[in-house]
């Protein structure tokens, strides 16, 4: 009896001792704050909240970076965590927010579109919670997400997800989908109120452009692409030409289509008078084919059975042994919207957005690294830090 | 809010369950089993995720 009394007590002890470094795991990641040095030209920081009070003190009430020229101009928005498992979707704006020299013109930039989905990774996908980028001065950690909010700010998922406005069915976890919950709105769930908060945003700004960054598994075929709205066909097009033959990269465009709904180039263009654009690069790290899920895939793209499935013929872009590093998918992203901006900017001078430099294209980017970009905090008076 | 309270209310009731299960256990191999069981629904219950 007194033996078995002890033998309880030890797993009962060793039980605890397993709960509480998980808790703590989740407890951090949750809470974790990711210092961002604001650049040359953010002009000021505002919150999602001050466009919709109903995202105001929420877990969504995500910073809105204001980057302004000296000039007036056109306006842009670039949406980067729509989906924080995709982290060049994040980096690349990053860079933007602390590198950005604007001359003429407004770029809006929201670095973590849904905050609450980068506070919880994937449920049985073993994701890591976070991941570093190395810089000259030590290294940054960022938060590692997932596709949809957090159940612990939204929940219970409904048995089928009814689309606003459109009805359209779609799958049940989507409700908890910010770029399946465009154009949201303003009762409705935390994650649609934050589709109706950027919208609302969008209106109040008179913004004319929308990009948003994502990154896809190669085995969805929409990938290494600008998805447009008809209203930014062209735009893309001509992009996409320029990038092809001018960056390093090829990038193709495809037309948002008009049956799918609740995504930012479909709801967006339909809904606000801004032309949405949708940028995808490709992310190993998602393949439902992949290895280990660790931070070294995250940040190399590199996968054994990853390329194994491409010799097969399963996969929508290329892959070989040196994979699809972070720094290639962020330059992708970097380049993308430069080029965006210039050809915008020449179709319609009225409303051009002009850089004097800082953001990095492609080659930049690969060749010195992400982190290369990325500023100390501590070499900056605490005025010019926010935290994601 | 009502689905919210009845959710943690029936995770209450396994974890009970579950330790209840984990006092009755004979077998070292089960009682390990039940520990490690234990361990999200009681992450749950601290709303740790």
């Amino acid at each position: 009896m007194i033996r078995s009394i002890i033998g309880k007590t030890v797993i009962a002890i060793l039980g605890l001792a397993l709960t509480i470094p998980a808790g703590v795991s989740f407890y951090r990641s949750r809470r974790f704050r990711e210092p961002v040095v604001l650049g040359p030209s953010v002009e000021k920081v505002t919150k999602l909240g001050d466009y919709f009070d109903g995202i105001r003190g929420t877990i969504n009430d995500s910073n809105v970076y204001l980057l302004e020229g000296k000039e007036p101009g056109g306006s842009f928005l670039i949406l980067g965590g729509t989906h924080p498992e995709e982290p060049a979707g994040r980096l690349a704006p990053w860079l933007i927010v602390e590198n950005a020299l604007v001359e003429r013109g407004r770029i809006f930039v929201v670095l973590t579109a849904n905050r609450s989905a980068s506070t919880v990774t994937r449920p049985g996908g073993a994701y890591p919670p976070d991941f570093v980028i190395p810089t000259s001065w030590g290294a940054q950690k960022f938060r590692m997400g997932d596709r949809w909010s957090n159940p612990l700010d939204q929940w219970p998922d409904p048995e089928v997800y009814l689309h606003y406005p459109s009805s359209q069915q779609l799958a049940y976890m989507d409700i908890r989908n910010l770029n399946r919950t465009f154009p949201g709105r303003p009762n409705g769930t935390l994650t649609e109120k934050t589709g109706f908060a950027l919208c609302e945003l969008i209106r109040k700004e008179g913004i004319d452009v929308v990009i948003d960054l994502h990154e896809a598994e190669l085995q969805y075929p929409v990938i290494s692409v600008i998805v447009a709205h008809q209203k930014g066909l062209d735009l893309a097009a001509l992009a996409s030409m320029i990038i092809s033959s001018d960056d390093g990269f090829a990038i193709g465009v495809e037309a948002s289509p008009e049956a799918l709904r609740g995504l930012s180039h479909r709801e967006i263009g339909d809904h606000t008078r801004a032309v949405s654009l949708l940028l995808e690069a490709p992310e190993p790290f998602l393949d439902a084919t992949r290895g280990r899920t660790n931070r070294e895939l995250l940040l190399t793209g590199k996968d054994e059975f990853v390329v194994r499935a491409g010799k097969h013929g399963l996969l929508f872009e290329k892959i070989d042994e040196k994979g699809w590093p972070i720094d290639g998918r962020v330059g992708r992203h970097t380049a993308t919207i430069k080029r965006i901006i210039e050809v915008w900017s020449e179709s319609e001078p009225d409303k051009a957005v002009v850089l004097a430099g800082g953001v990095p294209g492609f080659k930049e980017v690969v060749g010195n690294g992400t982190g290369f970009y990325l500023h100390d905090p501590k070499s900056v008076p605490a005025s010019r830090i926010v935290h994601e | 809010m009502i689905v919210t309270a009845l959710y943690y209310l029936l995770t209450a009731y396994i974890a009970g369950l579950l330790v209840w299960s984990f006092v009755r256990r004979k077998r070292r191999q089960d009682e390990i089993l039940t520990a490690i069981v234990l361990i999200p629904f009681l992450l749950r219950l601290l709303r740790l995720k």
